[in-house]
């Protein structure tokens, strides 16, 4: 029996399969961060800064030590050793720039910093105790203001890794714009949002009492934690074991190792003792944001609505001590043929924490502004909005200059477009009325990098004596579908039942795997997967069936240099929205999102579909609801809890159609994924926004679209 | 949160003289306000007084006709009582249109009554803000104030008045029964809330001793009615603006009227001189917006809350459309009607 013979397509990738970890979730089985029973346990709660800038002169911890149960107060002065190097710090995320060292000093760079950690034998001790603590501050003038500081911005001055460098000027967009027969030069705002995962950061350490520790953490990369521990701590690698099996949600703020990690660690170093640190939601609102960024858009087109000149000027918000970079002006090349383009990326720098990746970083905003503009380009040429896109439709990635593994987006406008009915659309804006609500509808296109991680993916397969298997990587599920799209590739793979597949992910001793995220765990760990499997398919046909110990074989994949120099992937979509508007009110209501997403293979359209269509209750908000509102004088978010800082509810949402169009892309990865965690996320605002347009005539360019700018 | 004493009343007597002991005592009952506010630092009492116990938990027909209902009484079990749905649905729908279902299931009547404002100052411990701690200024005034009043406000404070029930309760003229060391007392509806003046540390003017044992509704009136709730997502969050409109139209003249505005200050607003407007006058749009107006006359936008100015006048007019057209806002379905 040859390897061949053993893989009869059963069919399994590709199919709705109900999640393998549901029924553990929806009964509490499954074991988040903060959740893990370890005797002895210590809680540490922490205090933060109650002023955006300046100095601790004093920290007055008489009263809180004083409380029965208090077990230790750490602050700037008297913390534990850790690494004395500045850049021991960065983790495998981290943006150019020196991280934070919490307790390091008595600096303040950020309201609501983390300044003290007090430990105690129950979490409601240390509450208390934490409120106990006096602070004197010396209180410095900040500048947390972003209309302020505009200004003052400037080019980064390092880039960040990653991040694509932003592409020189091609051709003389500013010519070309002066001549063109139609122009659209505007300003687009977007507020920070926060990333606001169900589950609070939270880790818990288990002191071992042999020099090991195993370290339950919320976070996007069990590996990553565990070498910061290693880098800040001095603790040996194989001393560390990272377990993150259950990640409920995370949308970024997981990418980095988080506040929780370093306090929990730091405490349970110093006292040998196991120790639970769990932020409360208030502390979630200081932890990285998606940053707020002002955006210029030039927009020149001739009389057939062919793009004669793109700018695209970018400015985000980022802190004073790390320069976090998105790529924001990007994505026009990806979608649009034009030859006259200027594109420009800067950052302010103010007196708040470093912004962190947020679900469809730089594109979830950067797609606002150009799709928008698109959108009043259609109106003025006087074309439909697809059309207009049509038009100017690429199959080279303009800047790179390179061809795409593919792009089925010409499918995605045809489909989705029939799905939503767009061919009986009003052109004319303010002009449709069903009782006192306004309709309109809007449309943009989307799209996000479709990539491996940059760094080997390995996954082991193993079949057991009795026919079990088992997958381990250190991947993470962050609640996306991972166990089960890779249960699904090994059965397949290996030709046995979804049933006699296990999964195991979510620890740092399982095989090598970068951080979850950037929509490239399918491709790369489902890729590695699949290879383990073919592996130990192999294997299996050597051993003539006779399988008396269990057989086991590693999977590693990266991504093809050769490839990339040669093409590049994008995953893309076409996002079609329809709103009401009530005439005198204002109130919104998003009626019917219909979405076509080119993905590549999808590997489980059940699981797909459900991030597909989280990304787009995502844009929801981020059209509708959400944002930071600071109060300046304080340098300090005043919605810093979710009465405050709205997010959908149930009633906001109503139909949400997700349509996947056939791609083929034997490029894009081995086993031909690319990746859905970001692209549902992405157009849905300036889909929104241009809906809004036709409804009601009124172009809002800034986000969130609130009622009052509609009255 | 600080270390308090827990003390379980099982009489109203025993309540209040819990009260009378401990002058930084705090009565909870569902603690669906309270307990985060104790979290957040805000209110820190001695003594929290549990007063779950009581026999305060029951709706019934009252003497005169009305209904009463007992501070214990869950704001769910109002808003589904047969008796409120079909007496006084306006009350049924302004509960159904505030909160969640969780938290109407916790929330009690009297509780809903004693809610502290939602105003960002108040709830954070880091910034001034008069009612919290008196004399140390109101940021809100200046600051990011879209949720803030536009009527009866004072240089000290322009919080508002959370409650949705409240709204209702307004316009239907109820009264709060209350028991005191010195006996029990009957508040008018409108005196019992306070604009914020001099003390905005007071909310309402309920004394430090005293219990709210029971809400009294006078006799239901013929009337139509609508509760219509502007916010900045469709559900679970507070109002923009509010409108509790209920209106009585004989042989083609409004016969009654009473309009209550939610939102836009310290406690439900009220202007009797702008319902006298609608009587015996044919309820027309033009009317509705006069009265509007006339509501609204005297109210002061600021920088992020001016808005509110011409969204309540435009809320007011539908809400009476909505009331006369026999079209009552769905708070299931939200398109406004």
């Amino acid at each position: 029996m040859s390897a061949n013979d053993l893989a009869t397509n059963t069919a399994v990738i590709g199919q709705p399969e109900n999640r393998v970890d549901g029924i553990l979730k929806v009964t509490g089985a499954a074991t988040y961060a903060a959740e893990y029973d370890v005797p002895d346990l210590l809680h540490g709660h922490m205090v933060c800064s109650a002023i955006a800038r300046g100095r601790i002169v004093s920290i007055d911890d008489s009263q809180a030590l004083a409380l029965r149960g208090v077990v230790a107060v750490y602050t700037h002065n008297n913390k534990p050793r850790t690494t004395r190097l500045g850049i021991k710090h960065k983790d495998t995320a981290a943006p150019p720039g020196q991280p934070l060292r919490w307790l390091h000093d008595a600096t303040i760079h950020h309201s609501e910093q983390p300044i003290a950690l007090v430990v105690a034998e129950t979490v409601e001790i240390a509450r208390e105790a934490a409120a106990l603590l006096r602070v004197e501050y010396e209180v410095q003038s900040h500048v947390t203001d972003f209309a302020v500081a505009l200004p003052t911005a400037k080019v980064p001055a390092s880039r960040r890794i990653l991040t694509p460098q932003t592409p020189k000027p091609r051709g003389d967009a500013e010519r070309a714009f002066n001549a063109a027969a139609f122009k659209v030069d505007a300003t687009y705002h977007v507020g920070a949002e926060f990333h606001l995962p169900m589950e609070l950061f939270a880790t818990t350490v288990q002191w071992e009492g042999d020099g090991r520790i195993t370290v339950f953490d919320k976070t996007q990369g069990s590996q990553n934690v565990q070498l910061y521990i290693r880098n800040v701590f001095a603790f040996s690698l194989r001393k560390i074991r990272v377990v993150n099996a259950y990640v409920g949600g995370a949308f970024g703020q997981g990418l980095r190792p988080q506040v929780s990690v370093f306090m929990a660690v730091l405490a349970a170093k110093a006292l040998q003792r196991s120790v639970r640190v769990e932020l409360s939601r208030a502390q979630m609102f200081h932890l990285g944001h998606r940053p707020e960024t002002q955006q210029y858009v030039k927009l020149g087109a001739n009389r057939a609505g062919q793009l004669q000149s793109m700018s695209h000027t970018a400015i985000g918000a980022t802190s004073r001590y790390e320069e976090h970079q998105e790529t924001v002006v990007q994505w026009s090349s990806r979608l649009y043929k034009c030859d006259n383009v200027t594109l420009a990326y800067e950052l302010v720098r103010l007196d708040i924490e470093t912004p962190t990746d947020m679900r469809a970083p730089g594109a979830a905003t950067g797609s606002f502004a150009i799709e928008s503009a698109m959108d009043e380009l259609a109106h003025q040429v006087g074309i439909d909005p697809i059309a207009l896109r049509l038009v100017n439709y690429t199959d080279r990635d303009e800047d790179a200059n390179r061809e795409f593994t593919s792009k089925a987006l010409r499918a995605c406008y045809t489909q989705a477009a029939a799905r939503f009915g767009w061919s009986a659309r009003n052109s004319q804006p303010g002009s449709t009325k069903v009782g006192r609500e306004l309709v309109g509808v809007g449309m943009a296109s989307a799209v996000w990098e479709a990539r491996m991680a940059p760094a080997p993916t390995r996954a082991r397969a193993t079949m057991f004596a009795n026919g079990l298997v088992e997958i381990t990587s250190s991947t993470t599920d962050i609640g996306t579908g991972t166990y089960t799209i890779l249960a699904q590739i090994a059965a397949e793979t290996l030709n046995v039942p979804m049933s006699r597949v296990r999964v195991k992910l979510g620890d740092s001793g399982f095989p090598l795997a970068q951080v979850e995220g950037a929509s490239w765990t399918a491709a790369s760990t489902g890729s590695a997967v699949q290879r383990a499997c073919e592996k130990l398919r192999e294997k299996i046909a050597k051993s003539r069936g006779l399988l008396t110990k269990p057989l086991s074989a590693m999977g590693t994949v990266v991504p093809s240099f050769l490839e990339s120099r040669r093409s590049v992937g994008y995953t893309h979509a076409a996002v079609f929205a329809e709103v009401r508007v009530d005439e005198q009110l204002g109130v919104i209501r998003v009626t019917r999102v219909v979405t076509g997403v080119a993905a590549g293979r999808i590997l489980n359209p059940k699981t797909a579909g459900s991030q597909i269509k989280g990304g787009i209750v995502m844009g929801i908000g981020q059209a509708l609801h959400e944002h930071s509102v600071m109060d300046h004088r304080f340098g300090r978010v005043m919605n810093a809890n979710l009465a405050d800082y709205h997010i959908p509810c149930n009633a906001d949402i109503q139909d949400i159609d997700v349509i996947f169009v056939d791609e083929r892309d034997e490029k894009v990865s081995p086993i031909g994924a690319k990746g859905v965690g970001e692209i549902g996320s992405i157009g849905v605002a300036a889909a929104i926004a241009n809906a809004v347009f036709n409804a009601t005539g009124k172009r809002v360019r800034q986000l969130p679209i609130t009622l009052d700018l509609l009255l | 949160m600080h270390r308090f004493e827990l003390v379980r009343a099982t009489t109203v007597a025993e309540a209040v003289a819990e009260l009378v002991r401990e002058p930084n005592a705090r009565i909870v009952a569902g603690g669906t306000n309270l307990v985060d506010l104790m979290k957040y630092h805000v209110m820190t009492p001695k003594r929290v007084i549990d007063i779950t116990q009581l026999p305060l938990k029951t709706l019934h027909e009252s003497v005169g006709g009305g209904i009463s209902i007992g501070a214990l009484v869950t704001n769910a079990d109002v808003a589904s009582s047969a008796i409120v749905q079909l007496k006084y649905p306006l009350l049924a729908s302004a509960i159904l249109a505030g909160a969640s279902g969780q938290l109407r299931n916790a929330a009690t009547t009297g509780g809903n009554l004693l809610q502290r404002t939602r105003c960002s100052y108040f709830y954070n411990t880091r910034t001034p803000c008069n009612k919290r701690e008196p004399g140390t200024g109101c940021p809100a005034i200046e600051g990011p104030n879209r949720q803030h009043a536009i009527l009866g406000t004072s240089e000290q404070c322009i919080a508002t008045h959370p409650s949705d029930m409240c709204v209702a309760l307004s316009a239907l003229d109820a009264a709060v029964r209350v028991v005191g060391p010195h006996g029990e007392r009957l508040i008018a509806i409108a005196d019992f809330h306070r604009l914020p003046g001099a003390s905005p540390e007071r909310d309402t003017t309920l004394a430090h001793d005293e219990v709210v044992v029971a809400v009294e509704l006078p006799p239901a009136r013929d009337t139509m009615h609508s509760y219509l709730k502007i916010r900045d997502r469709l559900s679970f969050a507070f109002a923009l603006v509010s409108v509790a409109a209920a209106i009585g139209v004989t042989d083609g003249f409004i016969s009654s009227a009473a309009v209550a505005v939610g939102g836009v200050a310290h406690k439900p607003w009220r202007v009797t001189e702008a319902e006298a407007l609608l009587i015996d006058r044919p309820p027309e749009a033009a009317l509705f917006v006069e009265c509007a107006k006339r509501i609204l006359q005297g109210a002061v936008g600021r920088q992020y809350n001016a808005f509110k100015i011409e969204l309540a006048e435009r809320a007011i007019a539908r809400a009476l459309t909505q009331a006369v057209n026999g079209t009552p806002q769905s708070q299931s379905v939200k398109h406004v009607r």
